[in-house]
């Protein structure tokens, strides 16, 4: 396993967002996480990256315990891609995602940081962007920047929170391939909080479905996006079809739901 | 195709090292603006030295001590004030720079973080009540420096007990400030006219009281304070793409910030003790560089240092001059020459954003 996670709990204040939590994540996989808005999905990625510190529980990355790692030693292995990102002052594309070597240099860029940089930038198309300030772009650039930025690292696993929910249909297709990609192609794994339930059963290799701070579901998209689990999670009453073995959900209408997760009318 | 790829790479390559070039040439600019106001600042004064002389009576100073009458008002009077007018400048440049980077606030310097009033305030107990920590001639800087830095103190300790974020540390250097004026302000309002005036117009920043000793102390607080500042400039970079992703990227946001801000705070305190409270300089010069080379600290560093090096040369050049043989404190000129210009550049720009 290339990253485990134990029994985590964070809460803000006092109170609690997620409640023993477990996972685990293979080599070269792409994990879906999928639930409400509040449920804790993105402070999950965020506990993970060390962003924020979890009170108890135990993230392991290859064997190691991440709260014993330095933040530079972590950073070499986590690439963190958040879902928006306003710079506050201008950046040129290629400073920002020479921003991605931080880790790996001590005070100069080197030659072979800025070869890197053109790799990056080329991997993701955006060699045309290279001088444009990073504030100026669309959403979709703006994510490819950040997702080249993410790459520089050169992690073993990467953070997507939400990559696609600020992107039109033909941008978020597009960054869903390229992560899958790189998955597939380096051997990365990456860890993915995602709103459209679609866009997760297509991409992803397993999903966690999450409620209120716990997991709720775990497993292959097929096993997981099921009408059920939808109406007890969501609220929502849901058609879900299967083209060519990839779940396709209809949303219905949302019902209400009692303390049991049990529906009423 | 390769051959079409690996020219793309060429060019996107030229044009970093354009764009890096570029920094370069606005960071020699400004070196060599500070000479070339030095060697015409040292002309100007009630006693006429043409420009030759002044460099013939530098070189030879190098050598020997001062003699003639000309020999003692470059070396003793306006060598001095010129080098703390470049000192001053630097210092409160770089300081402003880092200060509004890990702030990400335009409007951020080291005063907003309550050094200036706090500075005030101990200059006025010396001034007004003749009462210091340290006592004879260093009586007022002594005061005025160490409590500049009560405030940054007072915002580390809080940080122990709220999460270091911009918002926390300005709102504390707001309060700051506003607790230090007044209690100035009660000070000014029970003392005899006469120091009342001594004690406003310290506040006003005045280079006059530029030593060889204090060129020396001030000297060395920026050299202490360059190299720590300049190696976290990557570090503030990081910061402007949020505290998040600067975490992702391995930065430990909050203790860097703090050591920023310490080390900012000293560099300015060792600098407003000497030469007072001298506005404007640490806000408008890095917001200047930032108008030319962008916002990458690596270079905006040593761009509003040297920038503001000569931006204050300028200023004080001006306010010995402007109405001799009365010479004006620097801080009225730097806020009535900086004030304006910085208007016109923000209205010039127009539609481009800065920051």
């Amino acid at each position: 396993m290339k990253l485990k996670v134990r029994d985590l709990e964070f809460s803000y204040a006092s109170v609690p967002v997620l409640k023993s939590v477990c996972l685990e994540l293979a080599q070269s996989e792409m994990l879906g996480i999928v639930g409400p808005n509040g449920t804790g999905k993105s402070t999950l990625i965020r506990c993970i990256n060390r962003i924020l510190a979890p009170q108890k529980g135990s993230i392991l990355l290859d064997e190691r315990e991440t709260k014993e790692m330095r933040r530079m030693e972590l950073a070499k292995k986590l690439g963190y891609i958040p879902q928006s990102g306003h710079h506050s002052f201008p950046a040129a594309v290629f400073d920002v995602v020479l921003m991605g070597r931080r880790p790996h240099l001590s005070w100069r860029s080197s030659e072979k940081d800025e070869e890197k940089v053109l790799d990056m930038l080329q991997m993701m198309n955006i060699e045309h962007l290279a001088m444009r300030d990073i504030n100026e772009l669309s959403g979709g650039q703006q994510q490819k920047v950040f997702i080249a930025r993410a790459l520089a690292q050169e992690p073993e696993v990467l953070l997507l929170d939400e990559p696609t929910s600020n992107l039109d249909i033909r941008h978020q297709l597009e960054v869903m391939d390229i992560i899958k990609t790189i998955v597939k192609e380096k051997g990365i794994s990456a860890i993915m909080a995602i709103h459209d339930l679609n866009l997760a059963a297509r991409y992803t290799d397993r999903i966690i479905m999450m409620n209120s701070g716990r997991i709720f579901a775990a497993g292959t998209p097929v096993s997981i996006l099921t009408p059920d689990n939808i109406k007890c999670v969501y609220g929502v009453e849901a058609e879900v079809n299967n083209s060519n073995g990839i779940p396709f959900i209809v949303p219905i209408r949302p019902v209400r739901i009692n303390g049991n997760g049990k529906s009423y009318e | 195709m390769p051959s079409e790829t690996s020219f793309k790479r060429t060019a996107i390559k030229e044009q970093y090292k354009k764009f890096i070039g570029r920094k370069i040439i606005f960071i020699l600019s400004s070196l060599i603006l500070i000479f070339i106001f030095a060697g015409i600042s040292a002309t100007l004064g009630s006693y006429p030295i043409t420009v030759t002389e002044v460099y013939s009576i530098i070189f030879h100073g190098l050598f020997q001590n001062p003699e003639t009458t000309k020999e003692i008002v470059i070396w003793d009077l306006r060598l001095p004030r010129i080098l703390m007018a470049v000192i001053a400048g630097i210092g409160l440049a770089i300081a402003g720079a880092m200060t509004q980077g890990i702030l990400r606030n335009p409007l951020a310097s080291p005063y907003t973080l309550g050094i200036s009033s706090g500075a005030g305030f101990g200059a006025a107990i010396a001034i007004l009540l003749g009462k210091g920590i340290v006592g004879g001639e260093y009586l007022i800087i002594g005061n005025a420096f160490i409590f500049s830095l009560i405030p940054t103190f007072i915002i580390v300790g809080l940080t122990r007990f709220r999460r270091a974020t911009p918002e926390t540390m300005i709102l504390a250097g707001i309060a700051m400030m506003y607790i230090f004026s007044a209690a100035t302000t009660i000070l000014m309002y029970f003392s005899e006219s006469e120091a009342m005036k001594h004690a406003y117009f310290w506040m006003v920043g005045d280079l006059g009281r530029a030593s060889w000793n204090a060129i020396l102390l001030v000297s060395i607080a920026l050299a202490g304070c360059f190299f720590p500042l300049m190696w976290k400039s990557w570090d503030v970079n990081v910061m402007g793409a949020g505290d998040e992703t600067a975490k992702s990227l391995g930065v430990n946001v909050e203790r860097s910030r703090i050591f920023i801000m310490v080390v900012s705070s000293l560099l300015t305190a060792s600098i407003i003790a000497f030469a007072g409270t001298i506005g404007f300089v640490c806000l408008v010069a890095p917001h200047m560089c930032r108008m030319v080379i962008g916002g990458d600290s690596r270079f905006l560093v040593p761009a509003s240092g040297l920038f503001g090096g000569a931006f204050l040369l300028g200023c004080d050049t001006i306010a010995r001059t402007i109405i001799a043989p009365v010479i004006l404190p620097v801080g009225i000129i730097t806020s009535c020459l900086g004030g304006p210009l910085f208007l016109y550049l923000i209205i010039r720009r127009g539609r481009k954003e800065y920051w």
